[in-house]
């Protein structure tokens, strides 16, 4: 029998708070915000006994610059916020994006805009995670959609962000935020754990962005204190971190950070697809819209329509690949989202007009219901 | 002095960006002169700035160095300081960043009493956007965003950042160069957060609209103003009334928040080993 | 098996950590899959208190409870609110030391047993209601095993009240087997 222990009753901010820690977070900053906050609470709980440190920063966005900051001197750091918060935080997101420090950001989407609704799920910041800072930066966004899968999904969040020295903004919502759900927790031995590469090259040869020393991509990243002695800025710059509006050189570095996208994609594209072999009708959806669509697969199932669910758990890059081998083979892709039709766009894009494209959007506070989306999957 | 000023500098990164007259360069110096005063070990020293003619500073030193966005230098160095409370954390930025855009990382980080030392660059003025007039420019001043002269007042920083908790705070003038590099030694050296604010000239932008027609001018004017905490109890207040204090502020002893974050550490590792 | 259970009262009577105490006996010791919600923001300050709880055999999709099999109603607010949304074939567990309008639901059996007098009578605690309920609620309609419940709220409620809690569970869990046979015989 299994410990009882390792099966847990868990919240799905909980789960974000204890996989982080499972992850390596050893550092956390944050402010007060619901439905966020829970994440917060736990974590000053939590990193003091782990070795980690935890504290409650003025505002939004010093939370977001204290930790990259820590990040830098080799700590794996998070910080959580909810809309409003996550609106401040957009400038220094560009700023991990273009010094190449990871961090990872946890947006618990509420209703907006601005104050909104702070107490129901929204689908409505879809968007803002991809392009909320100015300029074109590299970002990945993953998306939970039940509580044991928040716990998995985080540690693949600090993973990338790792890997690939970039962002990553962990998508919750309201809903997997506050709900409750047996969660069975991994053995640490079964996790992977993904470290960022540390230069091994004497300090005066070190080029702090000079991807060539790691793989073409991602340059190795020494941690402050270390000897190092390198310069980081959110200027463009060159191989040794030193600002430069050398047409080429900003050239190389703007092409370089977008490709690790290009390069990350079939490493960070999380999709799972339910009944879709047979399906000649699909339905596309992410965080808790993606529970109401598997309801409604099933449901539609058991009327006789062939129906799959394309769940992304990936959101950005958009895993445009899976949408379009789905576009080619069935009638319509159905989009349900809490917003007015966000990643329904791309869905339209990656289908490349194979297929009908069918936007079902839900604004009012309340998570789309499956019949909802069982109504639509009867009228195509 | 032990070792020559170019030991701290990236010596390949000159020529730096300020303009011919420019006092930053002066307080810069004076602050390698008061690390190398405490002999600390360049491996081990981090220096953090935001965005401004003053943040540029730490791309000529030879640190860890780190130029973050406009005014949350406080916030990334908080993270810094956090994470390796062994490292000396030293900010430099400039009176738009800290007392403006940062005005509240610079309270909070004040209050938190954090051993990081942050030196402001006090021109009185935005230089690097061309001449706006800042929190620290005073009233009547003329500035490119206030043509018909400045109708704000200005913070007394150093009233402020001691208000808020810190446990050193003091003023000093690029004209005073050696004085200064004493307090940021002190500054440097004290534990818990140490806020110097370093009178500097920007000849340039602020000079230029105000009747200072060059740096010689505006370091006169320092020499002027600038008075001694025992020269000022000598003055009346219509004396004092265009003067300025320098030298040590305040100081006072208060615990040290990452030491403070200690005993957390112990409380909860405790509490752990109850439940076991 | 799926069943959806919603519990609501007014704030105070300690029903959110009923739902969390009823998920976890479902889920962590009776083996199910389970998914419990609540009501939060100004709604959960004060005023009515709600919480849900999903029971199944298989992984629950959708996560809101649509068409509850068991309803708890413990105030007159909440019983005019959620007491006539219940499943055909379904249970509402009123506390009729609240609830004086008793509702009649088509197709469901409405039980009443007076949760809170029990609490400050039988247990001496009217703070235990809820655990009351849990122990009827359990008697009534048997979505979890007794066992598990036990163990649930020992896990959950604070060192040295283990005792009291027990027997308010082992209270309302006759009382609600009483009520539940009552029910069926008239």
């Amino acid at each position: 029998m299994e410990s009882k222990t390792k099966i847990r009753l868990m919240q799905g901010n909980e789960a974000c708070a204890e996989g982080a820690v499972a992850a390596g977070l050893r550092f956390f900053a944050g402010y007060p915000i619901t439905p966020s906050t829970e994440i917060a609470e736990e974590l000053a709980a939590i990193l003091p006994k782990v070795g980690g440190k935890f504290i409650q920063m003025e505002d939004e966005i010093a939370s977001i610059s204290a930790i990259i900051g820590a990040s830098l001197t080799g700590v794996k750091s998070m910080t959580a916020t909810s809309g409003p918060g996550f609106s401040l935080k957009q400038e220094s997101i560009g700023f991990a994006a273009i010094a190449e420090v990871p961090c990872v950001i946890v947006n618990v989407m509420r209703v907006g805009p601005s104050t909104g609704v702070p107490t129901a799920p929204s689908q409505a910041d879809v968007m803002q995670a991809r392009w909320g800072t100015h300029g074109d930066h590299p970002v990945v966004v993953l998306c939970p959609t039940s509580v044991a899968e928040t716990y998995t999904l985080i540690v693949e969040a600090f993973n990338i962000s790792e890997r690939w020295r970039i962002p990553v903004v962990f998508l919750m919502d309201e809903g997997i935020g506050h709900m409750r759900e047996k969660v069975v927790i991994p053995d640490s031995g079964e996790l992977k754990i993904v470290n960022r590469l540390r230069p091994t090259c004497k300090p005066e040869d070190y080029l702090p962005f000079d991807a060539d020393a790691g793989d073409g991509v991602v340059p190795p990243m020494a941690d402050f204190g270390t000897g190092y002695r390198y310069h980081l800025t959110g200027l463009t710059h060159d191989r040794t971190g030193f600002p430069t509006t050398k047409r080429p050189e900003v050239d190389a570095l703007i092409r370089r950070l977008c490709s690790k996208i290009d390069k990350a994609k079939q490493e960070v594209t999380f999709v799972d697809e339910v009944l879709t072999e047979d399906a000649d009708i699909a339905v596309f959806a992410y965080g808790i819209t993606a529970r109401a669509g598997a309801k409604a697969v099933r449901d539609a199932r058991a009327l006789g329509i062939s129906a799959g669910l394309l769940k992304a758990k990936t959101l950005w890059p958009f895993p445009e690949e899976h949408v379009e081998r789905i576009a080619s083979k069935v009638r319509a892709i159905i989009v349900p989202e809490m917003n007015m039709g966000q990643l329904v766009r791309e869905v339209e894009r990656a289908s490349k007009g194979k297929t009908k494209v069918i936007s079902l959007t839900r604004v009012d506070a309340e998570p789309i219901s499956p019949d909802q989306i069982l109504t639509a999957l009867k009228e195509v | 002095m032990a070792r020559p000023i170019t030991y701290y500098l990236r010596a390949d990164k000159m020529p730096h960006i300020w303009c011919e007259g420019c006092g930053h360069g002066i307080v810069m110096g004076a602050v390698l002169r008061a690390i190398d005063s405490l002999d600390l070990d360049k491996n081990n020293v981090c220096v953090v700035s935001g965005i401004g003619c003053a943040s540029r500073a730490p791309g000529y030193l030879d640190f860890d160095t780190l130029h973050t966005t406009h005014g949350r230098a406080l916030a990334f160095a908080t993270g810094i300081k956090m994470m390796k409370p062994n490292l000396d954390v030293i900010v430099l930025a400039g009176d738009g960043d800290l007392a403006a855009i940062g005005g509240n990382h610079l309270i909070h980080a004040a209050r938190r009493n954090i051993n990081v030392t942050t030196i402001c660059f006090n021109n009185s003025i935005y230089g690097m956007t061309s001449g706006q007039y800042s929190p620290m420019t005073p009233t009547g001043k003329m500035a490119t965003t206030a043509p018909y002269g400045n109708i704000e007042e200005p913070f007394d920083l150093c009233d402020l950042v001691f208000a808020a908790g810190a446990s050193f705070v003091g003023r000093g003038t690029a004209y005073h160069a050696g004085p200064l590099s004493r307090l940021i030694a002190k500054a440097i050296a004290t534990d818990g957060f140490a806020f110097v604010e370093a009178v500097s000239q920007c000849p340039t932008y602020f000079g230029r609209r105000n009747k200072m027609r060059n740096a010689l001018v505006m370091l006169d004017w320092q020499k002027e103003h600038a008075v001694t905490k025992k020269a000022a109890s000598r003055l009346s207040p219509e004396e004092m009334a265009d003067k300025f204090i320098i030298g040590e502020i305040g100081t006072r002893i208060r615990p040290e928040y990452t030491k403070r974050y200690e005993a957390i550490i112990e409380a909860a590792t405790k509490e752990t080993d109850d439940n076991v | 098996m799926y069943k959806e259970i919603r519990l609501s009262g007014t704030g105070g009577q300690g029903l959110i950590l009923a739902g969390i105490i009823l998920a976890e006996a479902a889920g962590v010791y009776d083996g199910h899959e389970v998914i419990q919600t609540q009501s939060y923001g100004p709604e959960a300050r004060g005023g009515a208190s709600r919480a849900e709880v999903i029971i199944s055999d298989d992984a629950i999709d959708y996560p809101k409870v649509t068409s509850p099999d068991v309803v708890l109603v413990m105030s007159q607010q909440a019983c005019d609110r959620y007491g006539h949304q219940v499943r055909p074939g379904g249970i509402v567990l009123v506390d009729d030391t609240n609830v004086s309008s008793i509702p009649s639901v088509e197709g469901a059996a409405v039980v009443t047993l007076s949760i809170t007098e029990i609490a400050r009578h039988d247990v001496g605690r009217q703070v235990v209601a809820n655990v009351v309920a849990l122990g009827a609620l359990v008697g009534a309609t048997g979505v979890v095993t007794p066992e598990a419940m036990e163990q649930a709220i020992l896990a959950r409620v604070p060192r040295g009240t283990e005792e009291l809690n027990m027997k308010a569970f082992n209270v309302g869990l006759e009382k609600g087997r009483e009520a539940r046979a009552r029910h069926e015989t008239t």
